[in-house]
């Protein structure tokens, strides 16, 4: 059930001390990421692909893209399908099966932020109205589990999403994939009162709460997610805000 | 329903209400005789069922814990609860939603005063209008203090969100479909602390802080209207089995 394993009552309270005096176990600051790394098109059967390292934390991301039929209260739109996959060799706490909770709120997060933020012009991908349009799957593979999973797995997937070629099917009439937005997910954790982005996965399984904040180009917000069972007040929220919109910059940058 | 032209019109919302005015509330306390604990929330056009069993042993054995209970939450809709039959059973939108219900919960019970045990919260949407999570944490809170399980306080939940530009306060399901924004949110009220935020749509830094506020108004109006439901039923029924 726990996804962030099993932590000692010493290294517990070693995190949680270090945080009370703004300090971390890897001696990174607390607004500081580790090194994150963006390579393009590592997966030549996909349509898209990305590689995402974040400190040792690596997740893959694959688009397709698929003739399929609209959603019945959607018509004009094209589909979007974010899923992801905690695999087995990722981690010793994942197990193989139907994703748990966990992945699932994974998914859901990445596709809330590109959903949200219209990243893609969905309506561009109808090819016949209520019949035929194009389904963009984004499969999300976190191939090593060592903490934030959630924003290098939104990193990998708009990554995944510039590297797109487009497909070579008559009925591809674009002359680019209808990316408009780079939502970029950046999550702060909470440990002992102190924030900090990007938690490594010690800290993730000491932390009381986390909050994912997705935000465009411009700094706005197109989604946000709290986990965990601890809480924010409203000022830690504001400060997170103020946080994961810097820090959105800085990964954006990677994309190149 | 077609797009609406204009979602707020005068100041006023399809319904008639203002943007910082709650959906009519109706919460009842202790409605079922089997759960430990329960209560019922009508938010608007949305009737949402909360029952609470616990704290008992925990089955399967081995997700028992040594020292704490556990806090298991079940969010589910009925296939009638909305205009197209939704198919029984979890789907991946409510297994979130129980996550990150049970998350918002966890925070105020006492689960250490209960080792080896479990508390189940079973929350079931009867008739769905946008905001049924927010109602089922509102419902399941106040079913957890029927069933006398002790907590520090009770968590209030409402959702917020964009329409036409405007912040407003508890969106029903035209302006969720047609709004810009929808941000759920629980808190702890006496302590003004988030245990659950959700957002999807756009929000700027500072329409984020005014929808906030917005939020913490709304949830002292529910936290209001949960103690009274619960104050009621005490109130008249003392003395009697319930």
């Amino acid at each position: 059930m726990n996804m962030y394993g099993i932590v000692s009552s010493v290294k517990r309270d070693y995190i949680a001390d270090l945080a009370r005096q703004g300090k971390r176990v890897d001696t990174r600051m607390l607004d500081q990421f580790r090194e994150v790394s963006v390579e393009s098109g590592p997966i030549k059967s996909a349509q898209g692909s990305a590689r995402v390292k974040i400190g040792k934390t690596q997740v893959l991301a694959g688009v397709k893209l698929e003739h399929a039929e609209p959603f019945s209260d959607r018509p004009d739109n094209g589909v979007l399908i974010v899923n992801a996959e905690l695999l087995p060799l990722a981690s010793p706490t994942f197990e193989p099966g139907r994703p748990d909770e966990n992945a699932i709120e994974l998914a859901r997060v990445v596709d809330r932020g590109i959903r949200e933020s219209e990243a893609i012009d969905l309506e561009k991908l109808v090819i016949k109205s209520g019949e035929d349009v194009w389904a963009v799957f984004i499969d999300i593979y976190a191939l090593d589990h060592d903490g934030n999973l959630i924003d290098a797995s939104a990193l990998a997937a708009i990554a995944a999403l510039l590297n797109v070629k487009l497909p070579e099917d008559e009925a591809w009439t674009l002359p680019e994939f209808p990316l408009q937005k780079k939502p970029v997910a950046v999550t702060v954790a909470k440990i002992n009162g102190k924030l900090m982005v990007d938690p490594r996965l010690d800290e993730e399984s000491v932390m009381d709460a986390r909050i994912t904040m997705t935000t465009i180009e411009d700094g706005s917000i197109c989604a946000m997610q709290k986990g965990g069972i601890g809480y924010f007040s409203r000022e830690e929220l504001e400060q997170a805000y103020e946080l994961a919109r810097a820090k959105a910059a800085e990964l954006r940058a990677k994309l190149g | 329903m077609e797009k609406p032209e204009k979602l707020i019109v005068d100041g006023k919302r399809l319904d008639g209400r203002a943007p910082d005015e709650l959906r009519p509330l109706k919460i009842e306390v202790g409605i079922l005789e089997r759960a430990n604990g329960s209560a019922y929330v009508e938010l608007g056009a949305n009737k949402v069922l909360a029952a609470v069993y616990g704290p008992r042993e925990m089955h399967p054995r081995h997700h028992q814990q040594p020292d704490t209970a556990v806090l298991r939450c079940r969010y589910n809709m009925a296939p009638f609860s909305v205009e197209e039959r939704k198919r029984p059973g979890p789907d991946r939108r409510s297994v979130e939603i129980s996550k990150v219900t049970r998350e918002a919960l966890e925070q105020v019970v006492f689960l250490k005063l209960y080792p080896r045990s479990v508390i189940d919260v079973f929350i079931e949407v009867l008739q769905a209008d946008a905001g049924t999570r927010t109602a089922g944490i509102t419902a399941a809170a106040v079913a957890l203090a029927d069933a006398g399980v002790p907590m520090r306080d009770i968590v209030s939940s409402i959702a917020v969100g964009k329409v036409d530009g405007t912040i407003v306060l508890d969106l029903t399901n035209d302006e969720d479909q047609w709004g810009t924004t929808d941000m759920p949110i629980a808190m702890v009220p006496r302590k003004k602390l988030i245990t659950l935020l959700q957002m999807d749509g756009h929000f700027t830094g500072e329409e984020f802080k005014q929808a906030l506020d917005l939020a913490f108004k709304g949830c002292e109006q529910i936290y209001d209207a949960q103690r009274q439901a619960l104050r009621e039923k005490y109130a008249i029924k003392r003395g009697n089995k319930k």
